[in-house]
């Protein structure tokens, strides 16, 4: 599904290069469970970034189901954004001024579906994530967790084959953590292609394949099986 | 996006910021407000000088002694003329052909009494003719008679205010007046008419021409107005006229003829011209309005930052992040276009209750104008800060504090 070959990417820091890529190749396969570990600036989320089509390398090609992302426009890349990936972030990011069901009708809306139609959509995924009660509930009215899982419903009202989560439990408590993780790996269960970034080792563990990164690069790729809880 | 989603979405937004909503809305309402304001009044003010003039009608000729030079200068309206215009002059006048009414006037001002009562009025001294050609009537009794041009007789026509300053509510038909030192026996009172070209026709004195002559101990005439049968006959009596006058004065032309086209071309031109400049002024206020919007969109860029972010990363292109920053400057450009125009046609509404005869509108181009200005004004300052975020990273805009 995920191919990247010889991927660099370089920042300027002041006046000093920084690899934060350098020459990554990495395959992954549809469905895959994986996470993304290491140390700050490593380039865990600079990887992150180019996968979720928000960066652009400096060089070598990123293959996504088959199309060559590094020669697409900034429109047709959007477009694969909407389609494609979904993304879950550390801080949530839900919209202020707009309640839960807005904030994950908010990618329906982008794409120009009939408001009939997204109002379905929208009820089934707030029942499935327990969020009907909240609805209409402003994002400054809900528990972290409940943000988390409002981010989580957004990200997966588009039914993307890609999820990329930048530390989904970083702003969490234990119990609300462990309740979002238990939600991302049942999307994964369902077939979704599952990545998390993470500081975080016990979280990185669960995952049944583990990368770690260090100054841009890959440096153990490691398939576990027994790694699950 | 959906229109209506749009709309939705760019509502919700004003809605959060009422106070910025409602300085963008007032600025341009004012705008908006100020130019159409301006040129309803300025049209208004226009339409009044003009229809002064008409009340001449088009087969007028005004006659006037002296004759304006090519150096330049106004017409001697009041001035010196080296020859006067004699009632002789005017009798000759009637006998062209094409002339079907001649009404000399002599102006002057004298103190009227009646019993202790005095007042200090213009008495001009004219013929009938005079009540054709101005349209006048009375409201009792009659208007002057018709007599030879030479001929003096002791009656007046008297204007409502100046009946209502010296009799009161007693009866003043058939009363003597005093003017100077003549006397003189009422015999009609005009219908209000309000100012017509500079003389309040409410408060003043007509007597016959030679009574005039007498009162004033002065042969020349101040005006003659001369009626043609037809408009289209104007040109050529104009010219007879001028033939006639330059025979009579030894060969000079002294005389200034005036047609009501020729006084209205001109002052509409100058009113007109008035009236550009005036809302032109008006429209930078617009201009300061945009600026306003400038600013308030690129704050709006900068606190919505993180959601810029959000939105491409959920998949808005570039373009869809531009439209949703323009759409909110186009709306708040609409209404505030709508409220300026609903203030100023309240205001104007009001000012027509007040001053019944001032016809303030504000024409239709002047609308089309404000709004129009209105809105490119909005789209044209909320366009750099909306390419500007547009163009925002998404990593670095996610990477923002959200608001």
């Amino acid at each position: 599904m995920i191919e990247l070959r010889g991927l660099s990417r370089t920042f300027m820091l002041g006046d000093q290069v920084v690899h934060a890529l350098d020459d990554i190749n990495l395959s992954l396969n549809a469905g895959e469970y994986l996470s993304v570990m290491g140390p700050s600036g490593s380039g865990k989320s600079t990887l992150l970034n180019v996968l979720g089509l928000l960066d652009v390398p400096d060089s070598g090609q990123y293959i996504l189901e088959g199309t060559d992302t590094t020669l697409l426009k900034e429109s047709a890349r959007a477009q694969y954004r909407q389609t494609h990936i979904g993304f879950v972030f550390q801080s949530y990011h839900l919209v202020g001024r707009l309640n839960a069901r807005e904030n994950i009708e908010l990618p329906l809306v982008l794409a120009g579906m009939a408001p009939a139609l997204r109002r379905k959509k929208v009820d089934t995924i707030l029942e499935q994530l327990g969020l009907t009660p909240r609805a209409d509930h402003l994002p400054n009215q809900l528990s972290g967790g409940q943000r988390q899982r409002v981010a989580i419903g957004r990200s997966m009202i588009m039914q993307p084959r890609l999820l990329l989560a930048d530390e989904p439990t970083g702003n969490l408590d234990t119990q609300s953590g462990n309740d979002v993780v238990n939600i991302l790996e049942q999307l994964n269960q369902q077939g979704i292609t599952l990545l998390i970034v993470t500081h975080d080792n016990t979280l990185g563990q669960r995952a049944s394949r583990r990368i770690r990164m260090v100054d841009g690069r890959i440096v153990s790729d490691e398939c576990a099986a027994a790694g699950r809880s | 996006m959906r229109t209506t989603d749009l709309l939705r979405f760019n509502l919700q937004l004003i809605l959060r910021h009422r106070f910025r909503s409602l300085m963008i809305l007032l600025a341009l309402a004012i705008g908006v407000a100020a130019v159409n304001l301006l040129t309803g009044l300025g049209e208004g003010a226009k339409a009044y000088v003009l229809s002064q003039f008409s009340l001449l009608g088009n087969q007028t000729l005004i006659m006037l002694p002296g004759k304006k030079e090519t150096s330049g200068g106004m017409p001697p309206l009041t001035g010196e003329a080296p020859r006067d215009i004699t009632l002789d002059d005017a009798d000759a006048i009637s006998r062209l052909p094409g002339v079907s009414a001649v009404a000399p006037m002599l102006v002057g001002m004298a103190e009227v009494r009646f019993n202790a009562r005095q007042r200090e009025v213009v008495v001009a001294g004219t013929n009938s003719d005079y009540f054709r050609i101005r349209q006048l009537q009375t409201q009792q009794g009659q208007i002057l008679p018709q007599l030879n041009l030479d001929t003096a007789s002791p009656v007046a026509v008297i204007g409502s205010t100046l009946k209502r300053e010296l009799f009161g509510n007693s009866p003043a038909l058939g009363q003597w007046l005093k003017a100077g030192d003549r006397r003189f026996r009422v015999i009609g009172i005009l219908d209000s008419k309000g100012q017509a070209m500079g003389m309040d026709m409410n408060d003043l004195m007509l007597i016959p021409v030679a009574s005039a002559q007498v009162l004033f101990n002065q042969p020349g005439l101040f005006r003659v107005f001369i009626e043609s049968q037809s408009s289209e006959a104007i040109p050529d009596i104009k010219q007879r006229i001028e033939q006639l006058m330059q025979r009579r004065h030894d060969g000079v032309a002294d005389i200034t003829l005036v047609s009501q086209d020729a006084i209205l071309s001109t002052f509409a031109a100058i009113l007109s011209t008035l009236n550009l400049a005036v809302s032109g002024i008006a429209a930078i206020s617009l201009l300061v309005a945009g600026i306003l919007i400038m600013n308030v969109t690129l704050i709006s860029v900068s606190q919505r930052t993180a959601e810029i972010g959000l939105l491409k990363a959920l998949g808005a292109s570039n373009r869809d992040i531009q439209q949703l920053f323009l759409s909110e400057a186009l709306l708040m450009a609409l209404l505030g276009a709508i409220c300026g125009m609903l203030l100023s046609e309240l205001s104007l509404l009001a000012m027509r209750l007040h001053f019944s005869y001032l016809a303030f509108y504000t024409p239709w181009w002047a609308r089309l104008l404000a709004f129009t200005v209105a809105v490119l004004t909005a789209m044209l300052f909320a366009w750099g800060p909306s390419r500007r975020a547009a163009r925002l990273s998404p990593i670095s805009a996610l990477q923002s504090r959200q608001n």
